[in-house]
């Protein structure tokens, strides 16, 4: 029981909860002075992954990738079937997320939704990625003239703020699930590149790689048999929190039509949808709202749990 | 003497830089300005017609005089016409600058306060579980989109306590929803790195030295720490001013009010280049104003930085 306590806040707040269990007086006292990072790694994996938050989370992230692909799985309903009998109906049972002022079924329509939100963030992320890898494992690793270069590029990049250099994207390239996709991860690459940089330049020090270096490896085959495995971790932990970045500009963008087109469905684009009936019927724009929320809570812990067991 | 005039000249490379960056994503997407125009109105393209309007627009020129040519006009105040309206930019954009100034300023001090709030008591509160719950809910804050935390504010505020306007453009009450709006996520990161930089403090030698000789806890913090997290606070309010300029898009647009955002929202609409084009510098000069008022205000706080030492 105890120790269950102690792992949950240790897990939630990082050092903060760790030192706060420390002060609390009485038994529990007794746990924060076993410190967390003597543990040995193998339970300690263990413990992680046996937390409700990340349990919950995980879940909830499975969930939402199979939607995406299955949607049938999750909802017998057709997200087009339109019931004007019963349109702005609240929820039920049988309509959780009420209808629409079509009596289309919510819950079908965020159901069916998941894949144009999903694979236009997982589209922006692997692009920003790709992008702002090559870009910041270079600079980072050979410094010199690439990075002085580089570095240049992402301050440049940087006067702007992302989500403008999105809308100036969209502006040239058109609405659609692909060009938004595109628009955000060109609009993550600066960021991106800077902490990729800062991280390759943190294992480059390390005295793993200048004991490869002296041993006269050279840079194309440090990078991928030192450096690479050795980033990996930090690396998905990233690739995870800038899902829900990413997730969160998309459907920014849909909310503001520039992503697909009526009648399809999507989560941002639900809400704007919904938001005419606010006064009326808020469940409307407010819950499919509150599942994009979740989704990106969800990515942010599975983030967490990477960083914490690799 | 010497840093302000280096903090100037960085301003100015921003600004410049914004602008650079706007041509090269302009200029190298596919797409021009002429083409659009004539897309735009729905017929088949017209090779003479297209011909005629890129000599209009100086289109057939070579890259690089092209880019000059335009980085004068801008410094000298012209921002070029916008397509659809016919005006100049300078005047659809100096026209919608009050309005997002007022919404942007108040926007700003919410989040000063709301984050600095936040960031005292989650170091102050006598109770764990306040102190957890402050520590992580500036990470719940950045998980909303914008639009969400806009119409749950309008829902509770104007549609069940009937306290204030729900959209709209005329007086102080109308804004004080929006500014909020704005203001959360900017706050969040006013919080978290306020709070990491106080706790770092008060766990800190400084710290410890200070309880030895009798100093109390909110002493310490209230006016050591504050002091010490005067400096990444301030960096972290100047950044702020990015995301809320760029937030104003969606803002504006939950609340139906008037100012760049919408003139911006509009202009990636009808693929008004010039009018995105200017909205973009007008916001990445604001910016970096911002950025240089904080740049002048460290010198007065931090006598390292005002003896160059640091």
């Amino acid at each position: 029981m105890t120790l269950q306590f102690e792992d949950r806040a240790v897990a939630e707040h990082d050092e903060h909860a760790e030192t706060a269990l420390a002060e609390v007086p009485g038994g529990i006292a007794v746990v924060g002075t076993t410190p967390a990072r003597a543990r040995p790694r193998r339970s300690a994996r263990v413990v992680q992954l046996t937390q409700p938050s990340f349990i919950l989370s995980a879940l909830l992230v499975v969930a939402v990738v199979t939607a995406a692909f299955l949607p049938t799985l999750f909802t017998s309903l057709d997200p087009y079937a339109t019931d004007l009998a019963n349109k702005l109906a609240a929820p039920t049972w049988q309509h959780p997320l009420g209808t629409d002022n079509l009596g289309r079924d919510q819950y079908a329509r965020v159901v069916y939704g998941t894949g144009n939100t999903l694979i236009a963030s997982l589209l922006a992320v692997v692009l920003g990625l790709s992008v702002s890898a090559v870009l910041g494992i270079l600079a980072g690793y050979l410094g010199g003239w690439v990075d002085e270069v580089v570095g240049r590029f992402v301050d440049i990049f940087l006067a702007v703020p992302g989500l403008l250099v999105s809308l100036m994207i969209v502006t040239t390239l058109g609405y659609g699930t692909i060009n938004i996709a595109i628009a955000v991860g060109i609009g993550s690459v600066a960021a991106f590149t800077r902490i990729l940089r800062a991280e390759v330049l943190r294992v480059r020090e390390s005295d793993f790689v200048t004991a490869a270096r002296l041993s006269g490896l050279r840079w194309w085959s440090i990078l991928p048999r030192h450096v690479f495995p050795h980033s990996i971790g930090p690396l998905i932990a990233l690739l995870a929190l800038q899902f829900g970045e990413a997730l969160l500009a998309i459907s920014a963008l849909s909310f503001l039509g520039f992503g697909v087109q009526p009648p399809e469905p999507e989560w941002g684009l639900l809400v704007s949808e919904g938001r005419t009936y606010l006064s009326s019927a808020w469940w409307l724009a407010i819950l499919p709202g509150i599942v994009i929320v979740l989704v990106v809570l969800a990515a942010n812990r599975v983030s967490k749990f990477i960083e914490k067991v690799t | 003497m010497r840093y302000v005039i280096r903090r100037v000249l960085y301003a100015v490379f921003v600004v410049w830089a914004a602008y650079t960056i706007t041509w090269l994503l302009l200029f190298y997407l596919p797409g021009n300005s002429a083409s659009m125009i004539i897309s735009g109105a729905g017929a088949d393209v017209d090779q003479t017609l297209l011909a005629s309007l890129e000599a209009r627009y100086g289109l057939d020129r070579p890259a690089y005089e092209q880019y000059f040519g335009l980085l004068w006009q801008t410094v000298t105040g012209d921002l070029g016409t916008s397509i659809t309206l016919g005006v100049p930019v300078a005047v659809v954009v100096g026209g919608a600058l009050p309005h997002t100034l007022a919404l942007g300023g108040l926007a700003l001090a919410f989040s000063v306060v709301l984050g600095l709030g936040i960031a005292l008591l989650a170091n102050t509160a006598r109770a764990t579980w306040l102190r957890n719950i402050l520590f992580s809910l500036p990470s719940v804050f950045l998980s909303f989109p914008v639009f969400l935390t806009g119409l749950i504010l309008i829902q509770v505020f104007a549609f069940n306590l009937h306290l204030l306007p729900a959209v709209g453009n005329d007086g102080f009450r109308a804004l004080i929803l929006p500014a909020l709006t704005s203001g959360i996520p900017a706050s969040a990161a006013i919080a978290q790195v306020t709070a990491k930089s106080l706790y770092e403090y008060t766990h800190g030698p400084q710290a410890t030295f200070l309880t030895a000789r009798g100093v109390g806890r909110g002493r310490i913090v209230y006016a050591h720490g504050l002091r010490n997290a005067v400096i990444p606070a301030a960096t972290i309010i100047g950044m702020s001013v990015g995301g809320i300029l760029a937030g104003a898009v969606i803002t504006e647009t939950v609340f139906s009010r008037q100012g760049l955002g919408r003139v911006l929202q509009a202009g990636v609409v009808s693929q008004d280049v010039p009018v995105v084009q200017g909205v973009v510098i007008i916001s990445a000069l604001l910016f970096a104003l911002a950025n240089l008022a904080v740049d002048l205000f460290y010198p007065r706080i931090d006598p390292r930085i005002r003896l160059g030492i640091a």
